[in-house]
């Protein structure tokens, strides 16, 4: 059901700059379907997390009050190319989505 | 915090049953962090502080806030945030006059810098409020963001 998502992650020396773009829907719950005339039901990821070579370094908690298909910017330290980096979201109904790319030199 | 936990782990058996491949391969605990559900169901700033956990807070200069001054579009307003106090573990974000001021917690190792940029909603002109937590105490400061259309819905 998840759309994929979309991570860019740069290295200067033993540091990435990593971008993530997520696709989902982030609904809060107080939106009117505007054909039916019901609520969207709350609908948002509720957590992401970031390993490294298996290993979780980052973890995030959100609200439905991050925007629609959510980016995240962060920066990892002490990372080499060929390190693996993965991105986990899940959401409040159990859903759940992953990307995993591999650290390259700039 | 444990029925929380065990709501989770429920709806997300039921979707693994649906979904196939590399889904499956993840255990469950790697997945199932504690969401931490008393702040962000808290209707105020003090509230939420209480149930991230967070102590009584200091203002810091240390802590920088980069947002626009007037966000056009409530429903996405970039944010960037800072901190420079040492040894920070995490920094929480907050909008006043949200609905539910409550809109993230970034939770940081040794691996990854106090640094955090994503987008979030913004129902009107509000302060959005920042804390740190770092070395056992807690910091905060506030920025505050001109919004011209609300973005939390209705």
């Amino acid at each position: 059901m998840a759309e994929p998502m979309k991570i860019r992650a740069q290295l200067q020396g033993n540091v990435a700059d990593v971008k993530v773009l997520m696709n989902h829907p982030m609904e809060t719950g107080n939106r009117k379907d505007a054909k039916t005339g019901q609520m969207i039901p709350l609908h948002f990821i509720r957590q992401v997390t970031a390993s490294l070579n298996g290993a979780v370094v980052y973890e995030v908690q959100w609200s439905q009050a991050i925007s629609k298909n959510p980016y995240l910017g962060f920066r990892l330290r002490g990372v080499k190319a060929g390190d693996r980096l993965s991105v986990a979201w899940l959401d409040n109904t159990g859903d759940k989505n992953a990307v995993e790319t591999v650290i390259v030199s700039n | 915090m444990d029925k929380m936990r065990r709501k989770v782990l429920r709806s997300f058996g039921g979707t693994a049953i649906l979904a196939a491949g590399a889904v499956l391969l993840q255990p469950l605990e790697a997945l199932a962090i504690d969401w931490k559900t008393a702040a962000y169901g808290a209707k105020n700033n003090a509230d939420a502080l209480k149930g991230l956990g967070y102590g009584d807070p200091a203002s810091s200069a240390d802590i920088v806030i980069k947002a626009p001054d007037i966000a056009e579009n409530g429903s996405v307003v970039p944010l960037e945030v800072v901190s420079n106090i040492p040894g920070t573990e995490a920094i929480a974000i907050m909008v006043d006059k949200n609905p539910s001021p409550m809109v993230g917690e970034f939770i940081f190792s040794s691996h990854v810098d106090p640094y955090v940029s994503t987008r979030i909603k913004m129902g009107e002109t509000s302060a959005v409020r920042v804390f740190v937590k770092a070395g056992g105490k807690t910091y905060t400061a506030t920025r505050e963001v001109k919004v011209t259309i609300g973005g939390c819905g209705g």
